[in-house]
């Protein structure tokens, strides 16, 4: 579904973001993202919908290569919906103007349809009743399961994710977790930027660990998080797994669902 | 001692009242040239391409580093040598180019105040660039840019008096031809100022109206 083939992307000052990455995504996987901040994760996530160009390789997304001068990067976004930090919600309109409006102006949906599908998925991210509500009117848990359902009324095949609950209060960050786990359950393919250790072990099947740029370990979630192979995958792991309310060496795959999340 | 005549004033009533419209009429005319000018210019400023970029800096820093009065008379008398440039024309393009480019600027930090992250959101929902713009960063844009914009106005309703320059019969002209006759330029100037009090203010209350019906939250 996403294949990505030697992807390198330079900053000004000569650094890199991401060097020579490669690594694909199935069709209705969930792949998490780990790494320490600067390693290039973000930038990972942004390539693939074209907000940072690459400066080498190519990313294939679902058969079309997207890297070349004449891609139509309006035409690959309406397929990959991109779920961010800070929300980014259109502070000056409500949850379903906010819904509606990609749909109406991308899309062409008449104001009627776009309506309909805003409000199922409103309803779908346990926000029905708050549709008229601003964001500045919402918590931060509700403005990012907003945005996922913004994302999704644009019926993409892929789902990037970069760091959704980074931004948000510790009771808050379940909610929206609850809200991506049905979306892969339901066969979403995702990309995934976190470090939520227990969403990563329960949902994602695959996981890739970035530092300065380089891939460095890829495998199954459980294996990269319980069994890293590389020293600077197991380092990392130690110490977000000894964070405060990690959860992580008391709670196994499927454990006490009370925590398991966290 | 000064001896005050304003009992001279109100016979010319009828002149300063149609002086009054010409100088509504300029006044409003620019407006709505000079943010269109300036509308387009700040776009300009904010879009990909560097060689438009260039363009539209280039005519915001060359207005805004000369002086009105120049730019009226390279209208009027410099273009009015090529063909002829009525008083009424040469004011509003004068007034119109030059407004414009400090439209300009208000419009490119209007809208470089929105937050980055609101023009990528909307890119990543598949809105071009343009309708990203229309859609998203302009509406949000506007609003902010609602009290120096009311300023730019207030500042070009004054400024339209330099029209008198290029014998534009508006208030400040008219102003200055009574005072010839009657020699009374407290009672002349106090009443043209207190017309220009009037649509100035008048402007501003407009606005912070304009303001508070956008003020959602």
């Amino acid at each position: 579904m996403v294949s990505i083939r030697g992807a390198s992307r330079r900053f000004s000052g000569g650094h890199y973001g991401v060097r020579g990455i490669t690594l694909d995504v199935e069709r209705g996987e969930t792949l998490v993202i780990m790494g320490p901040s600067g390693s290039g994760k973000s930038t990972l996530l942004r390539c693939v919908n074209g907000l940072e160009t690459l400066d080498e390789g190519e990313i294939i997304i679902d058969g079309i290569h997207v890297n070349h001068e004449t891609t139509d990067w309006n035409k690959v976004r309406e397929e990959v919906g991109m779920v961010f930090q800070g929300f980014h919600l259109f502070p000056n309109r409500t949850a379903l103007e906010n819904l509606t409006l990609p749909q109406t102006v991308v899309r062409r949906r008449p104001a009627g349809e776009a309506k309909a599908v805003a409000k199922g998925l409103l309803d779908r991210v346990g926000l029905g009743g708050k549709e008229s509500r601003f964001p500045a009117e919402l918590s931060g848990g509700e403005k990012q399961r907003v945005a996922i359902a913004r994302a999704l009324a644009m019926n993409p095949k892929i789902m990037l994710f970069d760091e959704p609950t980074s931004a948000l209060d510790p009771e808050m960050i379940l909610e929206v977790l609850e809200v991506m786990r049905d979306l892969a359950r339901e066969g979403m393919t995702m990309l995934v930027v976190t470090h939520e250790i227990g969403f990563a072990r329960e949902v994602a099947q695959r996981a890739v660990f970035l530092d300065e740029g380089l891939l460095v370990e890829a495998g199954t979630a459980l294996d990269l998080i319980d069994r890293p192979e590389t020293a600077r995958c197991r380092a990392f792991m130690q110490r977000i797994l000894r964070r405060p309310g990690a959860g992580g060496e008391s709670v196994g795959p499927g454990g006490a669902s009370e925590n398991r999340w966290t | 001692m000064y001896t005050w005549h304003w009992e001279q004033i109100p016979q010319y009533f009828p002149l300063i009242g149609a002086a009054t419209l010409r100088t509504l009429q300029i006044s409003v005319v620019s407006i709505v040239l000079g943010s269109f000018l300036g509308a387009v210019a700040g776009l300009m400023r904010v879009q990909p391409l560097r060689p438009v970029r260039f363009l539209a800096a280039s005519y915001v820093e060359l207005l805004r580093n000369i002086p009105l009065m120049l730019v009226l008379y390279l209208i009027y008398f410099g273009l009015g040598a090529f063909f002829p440039v009525s008083p009424f024309w040469a004011a509003v393009i004068g007034l119109s180019v030059f407004e414009g480019a400090y439209v300009a600027e208000i419009v490119r930090a209007g809208i470089e105040s929105v937050d980055r992250g609101q023009m990528e959101a909307a890119r990543s929902l598949g809105m071009s660039w343009f309708q990203s713009m229309r859609h998203v960063i302009v509406p949000q844009a506007v609003r902010r840019s609602l009290p120096p914009l009311t300023g730019q106005f207030v500042s070009l309703v004054k400024d339209s008096s330099l029209a008198s320059l290029v014998s534009y019969e508006e208030l400040m002209l008219v102003g200055r031809q009574i005072n010839s006759r009657i020699f009374s330029p407290f009672e002349v100037f106090l009443t043209i100022g207190a017309i220009y009090f009037v649509i100035c203010l008048t402007l501003s209350l407009l606005s912070r109206w304009q303001e508070a019906r956008l003020a959602r939250p």
